[in-house]
């Protein structure tokens, strides 16, 4: 009974963790392009040259 | 450079003839302000597809002057452009170059899609407070007693608070709304379920109970919103799809005033008595008159006259035509809002009737459901009292009755069915405006086809190439090549790549041809009167098509046939609907020669020509009020009426605006067995909503008796509930996975090739 004390708001703040972090992305509009953000993944950053060793 | 180019380029050549590129005028009005002198431009670029695509674009923008940002979404296949300064930077231009055709979005559709964005919230928090509920729920269900189990409660209490109120609050709203109206639609029985369930589980909290419905609660909430999320991302898909596509509609017109000046008007400002200036590849903005200059104008969208037609100074032109040739100065003669496309509007309002008559399958149920399931649950409180008078249980188990027959199977029942047939229908290019669409196409029992633009392509096609000189023809081709007028566009397809002449003069005269010059003689493509001024058979030739011929010094050097080409498959698509019980009929404002030669050749033995847009409106009407059931398949502007008038319409992407607006579907492939497939895929998905509700029904007569008898537990209801939802689920998707018909075993490629088609469209 006593371990349930700590554990259950662990679980829930733990869950409530990972839903702000969906609402946020959401409000930060990272959900709308899903199809642009997989491919802009293949893209070069282009001023970054990589040094000569 | 990218993978897409060369495709893109080729849009941009199939096009180049029709559409002309947005003025900068026309750009800058349809931007928005972000303040501070930054405004923001939304293109859309139907052709972009791969991360190629997407860094050409972006960087190609970047580079202009005044362009602040330029960023491509893949999704919605758009770019923003953010700029700066009173010169709008040529990014239309900039787009085309490297091969992507780009038009205009309307400024008042780009806002931001709040619904979605709702729903999407909603079903976050449904989840998070479903699963840890369930997670408690299950330790209780396993045996967690007294202190435990009270704790256990209260934190499920606690954490379905804020999953109702936000939740749930979109089904209460509506439940509100259709009590307020006098309605009944399937939210009121979830409304009603789900805050007793809530109330009744508190109380037994409160007082130490066994059962608490706080996970039947809210996890009923989570499935219903994964519906309604699905299908509004369906129907909203269909919607950026359609308005994706180029605008046919004039946004303005560059007006002459008295002084000289020019300014770029609204169409709404355009006044009666203003002279405007046409380019050649605009569309008319309002009804007027010529002034001066002569052309060759394109009916085709206005009235359905698949020639086009030749003007002169002091004719009337009507807004929504095409001026193909030349330029012209045209006097308004009536503001845009008593133009003939404002008339159009006017007449599609009016008609619009039967389908607001029309209630959902699902409404028609929940009309009768939820008093059913009321006066159930009621009756099983009265009889419990009277059997044992225990308020308490009485209570417990009425509420029990009214959890296990929430619909949430009879909530998921229509709409899964109708997102996977949409998605179907979506992978086969054709776009879907809601639900209630696909019930009544399934339900139809005629279909009327206008024929310029819908049956035919409203291009003309060359049919006598094999029997022309090649030399001639090459000749020809590459004299067309410098005009925009469809029977250019069509010799010009016969060009030999590389095979270039060399021509030392080119000049269009509009309304009558082209002409050119070389070393040797004087060329000509054109009308056989102006063409053939040496030739023995002046005037007008014998063929249909006014006979168009060219000359090499005034003799006719090779004369030219043309038809309206059919579309793809359009007999295929007339055999298919008759195969599937659905005569068809023809109605066209074109001429009854032209009209009966395409019902010859399709098969149609049914066709009315000749007809005013009212006149279409009235067939559709007759037909609806001997009791027939009208599918309605048009593209131009004289369709919008009748379009809106039938009981449901499709129509092709390269319909006029509101006729795009006013349809159910809109496919965006060239193929005119879209229809019969449309009617297909929506068939079927009546006849599994049917059996998703029979379903649903012997679920409840099944569990509604255990209910009643007071055996119904939390762990029960659960599992029942699940378990007809995944039921109903695993039977919708059936459709998926039904055996193709005919074309849809190409999905895989045509959906590549969709982003060309989309393009080629407009």
């Amino acid at each position: 009974m006593t371990t349930l004390t700590y554990l259950i708001p662990v679980a829930l703040f733990l869950g409530a963790l990972g839903l702000g972090g969906f609402l946020w992305a959401l409000k930060s509009g990272q959900y709308e392009d899903l199809d642009g953000a997989a491919e802009r993944i293949l893209i070069d950053p282009e001023e970054k040259k990589r040094p000569l060793i | 450079m990218s993978c897409c180019a060369p495709g893109a380029e080729m849009a941009l050549d199939l096009n180049g003839a029709t559409s002309v590129l947005p003025s900068s005028q026309e750009i800058r009005l349809a931007s928005r302000s972000l303040g501070d002198d930054l405004r923001q431009t939304d293109l859309s670029v139907p052709t972009v597809h791969c991360a190629a695509c997407i860094q050409t674009i972006e960087a190609a923008l970047g580079k202009l002057d005044h362009v602040e940002s330029a960023r491509v979404n893949l999704s919605t296949k758009r770019v923003a452009v953010r700029w700066r300064g009173d010169e709008v930077p040529p990014f239309v231009a900039a787009l085309g170059r490297l091969g992507y055709e780009a038009h205009l979005f309307a400024p008042e559709i780009d806002d931001k899609d709040k619904t979605l964005a709702e729903l999407i919230r909603a079903v976050a928090v449904a989840g998070f407070a479903a699963g840890n509920i369930m997670l408690l729920s299950v330790s209780v269900w396993s045996g967690a007693e007294g202190a435990t189990r009270d704790l256990f409660h209260w934190v499920s209490a606690l954490i379905a608070i804020p999953a109702l109120a936000f939740a749930g609050g979109i089904f209460f709203r509506s439940a509100w709304n259709a009590l307020r109206h006098g309605r009944m639609n399937m939210d009121v029985p979830i409304a009603v379920g789900v805050s007793l369930a809530y109330a009744m589980s508190l109380y037994e909290t409160i007082n130490h109970g066994d059962h608490a419905y706080f996970d039947a609660s809210v996890s009923l909430l989570f499935f219903l919103l994964i519906g309604r999320t699905l299908d509004h991302v369906m129907r909203e898909r269909a919607r950026t799809a359609v308005k994706g596509l180029s605008q046919l509609a004039a946004r303005g017109a560059m007006v002459l005033r008295g002084d000289g000046a020019r300014d770029y008007l609204p169409v709404g400002e355009i006044e009666p008595g203003m002279r405007l200036l046409i380019a050649a590849g605009e569309r008319i903005p309002v009804d007027g008159k010529i002034i001066q200059g002569t052309s060759d104008l394109d009916c085709s969208l206005a009235s359905g006259e698949s020639t086009p037609k030749n003007v002169a100074p002091g004719e009337a032109v009507q807004a929504g035509v095409l001026n193909l040739t030349g330029p012209l100065t045209i006097e308004a003669t009536a503001a845009a809002k008593d133009s003939f496309l404002a008339e159009m509007v006017r007449l599609m309002e009016a008609a619009e009737g039967g389908r607001a008559q029309y209630r959902r399958i699902a409404d028609r149920v929940s009309a009768l459901y939820a008093p059913v399931v009321h006066l159930t649950a009621f009756v099983t409180f009265l009889g419990w009292i009277a059997a044992t008078g225990d308020w308490h249980r009485a209570m417990t188990i009425a509420i029990a009755v009214l959890i296990i027959t929430c619909p949430c199977a009879l909530g998921l029942a229509v709409p899964i069915v109708q997102v996977v047939a949409a998605r179907r229908l979506f992978e086969n290019g054709i776009m879907v405006k809601d639900g209630s669409a696909m019930e009544r196409l399934a339900s139809v029992d005629i279909a009327v086809f206008d024929k310029t633009g819908t049956l035919t392509l409203g291009q003309p096609r060359l049919v006598n190439a094999p029997s022309i000189d090649p030399a001639m023809l090459t000749v020809a081709a590459d004299l067309a090549a410098h005009s925009r007028h469809p029977f250019s566009k069509a010799i010009a397809g016969f060009a030999i790549p590389g095979g270039q002449l060399k021509f030392d003069a080119v000049t269009e005269h509009p309304g009558f041809g082209i002409e050119a010059t070389d070393a040797a003689s004087t060329w000509r493509l054109g009308r056989r009167g102006w063409a053939g001024w040496k030739a023995r058979t002046g005037g007008e030739g014998k063929h249909g098509y006014g006979g168009t011929v060219l000359t090499r010094n005034g003799m006719i050097a090779a004369c030219f046939v043309f038809e309206d080409a059919l579309r793809a498959d359009a007999r295929a698509a007339i055999d298919q609907l008759s195969d599937a019980g659905v005569p068809v009929e023809m109605l066209s404002g074109d001429t009854a020669v032209a009209c009966a030669e395409v019902a010859k050749s399709l098969g149609i033995d049914d066709f009315v020509p000749c007809l005013l847009p009212s006149g279409k409106l009235e067939r559709i009407e007759t037909l609806a009020k001997v009791g027939h059931k009208v599918l309605m398949v048009g593209d131009g502007l004289n369709d919008t009426p009748a379009l809106s008038a039938a009981h449901v319409s499709i129509a092709p992407a390269t319909a006029a605006d509101v006729g795009r607006n006013a349809a159910d579907f809109v496919f965006l492939r060239e193929s005119l067995v879209a229809v019969p497939l449309a009617l297909d895929v929506s068939r079927k998905a009546g006849s599994l909503i049917r059996q998703n509700i029979a379903i649903a029904i012997v679920y409840n007569a099944v569990a509604v008796p255990i209910a009643i008898l007071g055996h119904v537990t939390p762990l029960i209801a659960a599992i029942a509930m699940s378990a007809s939802s995944l039921l109903v689920i695993g039977n919708a998707l059936r459709l998926r996975t039904a055996e193709p018909i005919s074309q849809a075993k190409n999905v895989r490629r045509d959906r590549l090739s969709d982003f060309n088609e989309l393009a080629r469209s407009s």
